[in-house]
């Protein structure tokens, strides 16, 4: 963040120091978030659609589970996706608490077993 | 005013007539005496001219001209416009060459004899009935259309409106039968004699079966199968198969040169291969240019493991070509949007941005244009493509292929073995990945694609298989993990994209393969069988051993994912999503279903760990020679 901000004048820095925070607020909220509910409204709202019950991806959405997206850049992708099959998903739709919890339940799944060690992905 | 009832009753079937046909058909004297009496009113029954008759029926001689074009079967929903026909394939042909698949519908017939002809390389003939018959068939001759597949459509109509009967013969006979559908068939004809009958079927048959392949259409006229044949001279000319159209020597020259100059050209193989010879084909074109190969997965084009195979990680219709400088297109689809991308269903207004370099060359070779109609639209946007050759790819390969050679020199030959190791390199860094997927939902429930697509290679890999599903359902898993390597291997999609093509075209697939005992393949989308379910009963009663197992989703999943984008992008919410796009309340069960039409059914299965078992039970039927069905609760995708 220090790069970052080196070579910036103060105009620049007010944003980086607002990410900061947000970041901050998001990973809060990213530990509180609330994987049963989470888990419902990844029902409720259609993310399994595209990406898969286990969030796996598909030919239609990308892997969500176990994302490394910071919740922040999840948020933002979900309110404003970029063109293509993603609808978008507004606060009117889902509230940040909301969206928090599907980052939760996403984060949740646990590591897929590595390939060695499924035989028929072997064959 | 002629009399048509009693043109074709010559004297000596009068003769004959008079001493032994008058009581039996004492119904018909009323037509007869109608069109003798100034008085309808007054008339009263007198004995008929109009006698049976054993001689041959002219539909006799329709199926001497089927038989000559050597057609193994007629796939039909019976219909009363055809019955002369019908009687006549069943008994004086002895229902062999061809025999009658009975179906349950004519988009089932129609789409029964799609999968056919993909698998044998030749067309079956399908019987409709007048209005209604060929309306129902209508969807499914589109599919045939789109997807450059030919069918010979018998279509029954009683033209003369002298021998309409009653009122169901006037819903059902029409004017010009074939206009229906002549926007979207490759040539039709209704024939007034059966010699012009004869002429017509042999020169539909060649026109079929020259590239572009195409459905196409004879009108079997009611009359003519079922007044005594009282032509002379009757004969069934000699079929004389069209040699493909190539494309121009100069312009595969051409081609060539561009092709061994690029740094990076790329081939895209859409509909291809229409014979063995294609596959073999691209692969020598392949290895020689040392150029990676995207195949969109409408044929068996290409095998799926070779190191130059592009294997698709998305959707391969649409692969990228941000690094190529030439793009050869090879019968491919929608050329337009490979090299273009367009502004998403989840913006407004429309936005068009090339998605290959600028300089890049586009070369196309395809006969898509020899059948360019005005109506449906399936030719797709314009193309500037730098190079269009006109002409069957298949058939022009062999002269590309050898140009191509000819401009290759030792050193060149280097630096392409070089972009070649590199390619597959790439390639098998996409196999890897596409493996580290299958793994991400592995014991999940509902069951992932990948995990059903990979227990089905472990149980068919040793066997001598065919595939004959569209794997665009689940998520093109069967190409990234399975190793397609024969023409019959993969038969590709539905051509038009109208759904209820699946289950019929899987059951004309399976049909076709059973000769050769191949063990056949359905991953069968549960939407698309709900269409014309009577098909598993066609197969049942018809013994044709097809592995169906149900991608069961519980949805119109591709139209559930639209109406989700909608009410999204118009903030309304997407708890609704589900009302008209979805199964449930109550979900179907497919293994009943299967039963209720006479095959083995197995299901609903949702635990992964349940699937191997229920798929070997499930092979060892088809074995036997029969239909079984697997419903397999999955994921959307």
């Amino acid at each position: 963040m220090k790069l970052l901000l080196g070579s910036a004048g103060r105009r620049n820095r007010l944003p980086h120091i607002a990410c900061v925070f947000l970041l901050a607020a998001a990973t809060l909220l990213a530990q509180t978030g609330n994987t049963d509910n989470g888990k419902r409204l990844f029902l409720r709202n259609g993310c399994y659609q595209c990406h898969g019950y286990a969030a796996q991806g598909g030919l239609n959405g990308p892997r969500l589970a176990q994302t490394k997206l910071p919740l922040i850049a999840f948020t933002a992708i979900l309110r404003n996706p970029p063109p293509g099959g993603m609808p978008p998903f507004r606060a009117k739709v889902m509230s940040d608490q909301e969206v928090a919890d599907v980052y939760a339940y996403i984060k949740s799944f646990p590591e897929p077993r590595p390939v060695k060690d499924i035989p028929l992905l072997n064959q | 005013m002629p009399d048509s009832t009693k043109s074709n009753v010559d004297r000596r079937r009068f003769l004959r007539g008079a001493v032994t046909g008058a009581a039996a058909f004492a119904a018909q004297a009323t037509t007869a005496s109608a069109q003798q009496s100034a008085s309808p009113a007054a008339e009263k029954p007198v004995v008929s001219a109009l006698t049976p008759a054993f001689e041959r029926p002219g539909s006799d001689f329709m199926v001497d001209v089927i038989k000559s074009l050597d057609i193994e079967y007629c796939a039909a929903n019976p219909g009363t416009s055809f019955r002369g026909l019908h009687e006549s394939v069943i008994n004086y042909g002895g229902n062999k060459a061809p025999e009658f698949l009975t179906c349950l519908h004519e988009e089932s017939s129609v789409a029964l004899a799609h999968g056919y002809a993909k698998i044998e390389g030749k067309p079956m003939m399908i019987m409709a009935h007048g209005t209604v018959g060929l309306q129902h068939a209508s969807m499914a001759i589109y599919n045939a259309y789109c997807d450059r597949v030919p069918l010979i459509v018998m279509l029954g109509n009683i033209l003369d409106i002298n021998y309409r009967r009653g009122s169901a013969d006037w819903y059902h006979s029409v004017q010009d039968a074939a206009a229906m559908v002549r926007d979207y068939v490759k040539w039709d004809d209704t024939p007034v004699t059966l010699s012009h009958f004869a002429e017509s079927t042999v020169r539909a048959y060649s026109i079929a079966m020259t590239p572009p392949f195409e459905p196409v259409v004879i009108v079997a006229d009611g009359v003519l199968q079922e007044e005594p044949i009282n032509e002379k001279n009757l004969r069934i000319p000699k079929l004389v198969m069209s040699a493909p159209p190539q494309g121009d020597s100069g312009a595969v020259a051409e081609a060539a040169k561009l092709l061994v100059n690029a740094e990076n050209p790329v081939i895209v193989a859409g509909r291809l291969a229409r014979t063995p010879r294609g596959i073999e084909l691209l692969t020598e074109l392949a290895d020689t240019l040392q150029a990676r190969v995207h195949d969109q997965r409408l044929r068996m084009n290409f095998p799926s493991r070779h190191p130059l195979h592009a294997v698709p990680l998305g959707d391969p219709i649409t692969p990228s070509l941000a690094d190529a400088d030439v793009v050869l297109g090879l019968e491919a689809q929608e050329l337009w949007t490979l090299t273009h991308k367009m502004t998403g269903l989840n913006t407004y207004g429309m936005e068009v941005t090339p998605t290959v370099k600028p300089g890049t060359k586009l070369i196309q070779i395809s006969a898509i244009e020899l059948n360019h109609k005005s109506n449906y639209q399936d030719f797709g946007r314009y193309v500037e493509v730098d190079l269009n050759i006109t002409g069957d790819a298949e058939a022009t390969l062999p002269e590309l292929i050898d140009a191509v050679k000819r401009l290759i020199t030792p050193d060149r030959k280097r630096a392409l073995e070089q972009r070649g190791a590199k390619i597959a390199d790439a390639n098998q860094k996409l196999r890897d990945r596409n493996r580290e997927l299958a793994a991400v939902a592995w014991d999940a429930s509902p069951i992932s694609t990948a995990r059903l697509a990979a227990e089905v290679w472990a149980q068919i890999r040793n066997e001598d298989w065919s595939l004959v599903s569209n794997d665009r359902y689940p998520s093109y898993w069967c190409t990234r993990l399975w190793d397609f390597t024969k023409p019959y291997h993969y038969i590709g999609a539905q051509g038009g994209a109208g759904i209820g093509y699946g289950a019929p075209a899987a059951v004309g697939a399976a049909l076709a393969n059973r000769k050769h005992g191949r063990l056949t393949v359905n991953i069968q989308p549960d939407g698309d069988l709900n269409y014309a379910p009577g098909v598993l009963w066609t197969s049942a009663h018809h013994k044709i051993p097809l592995l169906n197992i149900v991608h069961n989703n519980r949805a119109y999943h591709q139209e559930r994912m639209y109406i989700q984008m909608m009410a999204a992008k118009r903030d309304r919410g997407i708890e609704n999503a589900d009302i008209g796009t979805t199964f449930k309340d109550p979900f179907i069960n497919y293994s009943m279903m299967a039963k209720t039409y006479g095959i083995y059914g197995e299901g609903p299965i949702s635990d992964p760990k349940d699937l191997a078992p229920a798929l070997r039970r499930a092979i060892e039927v088809v074995k036997k020679g029969e239909p079984a069905l697997l419903d397999v609760i999955t994921q959307p995708r």
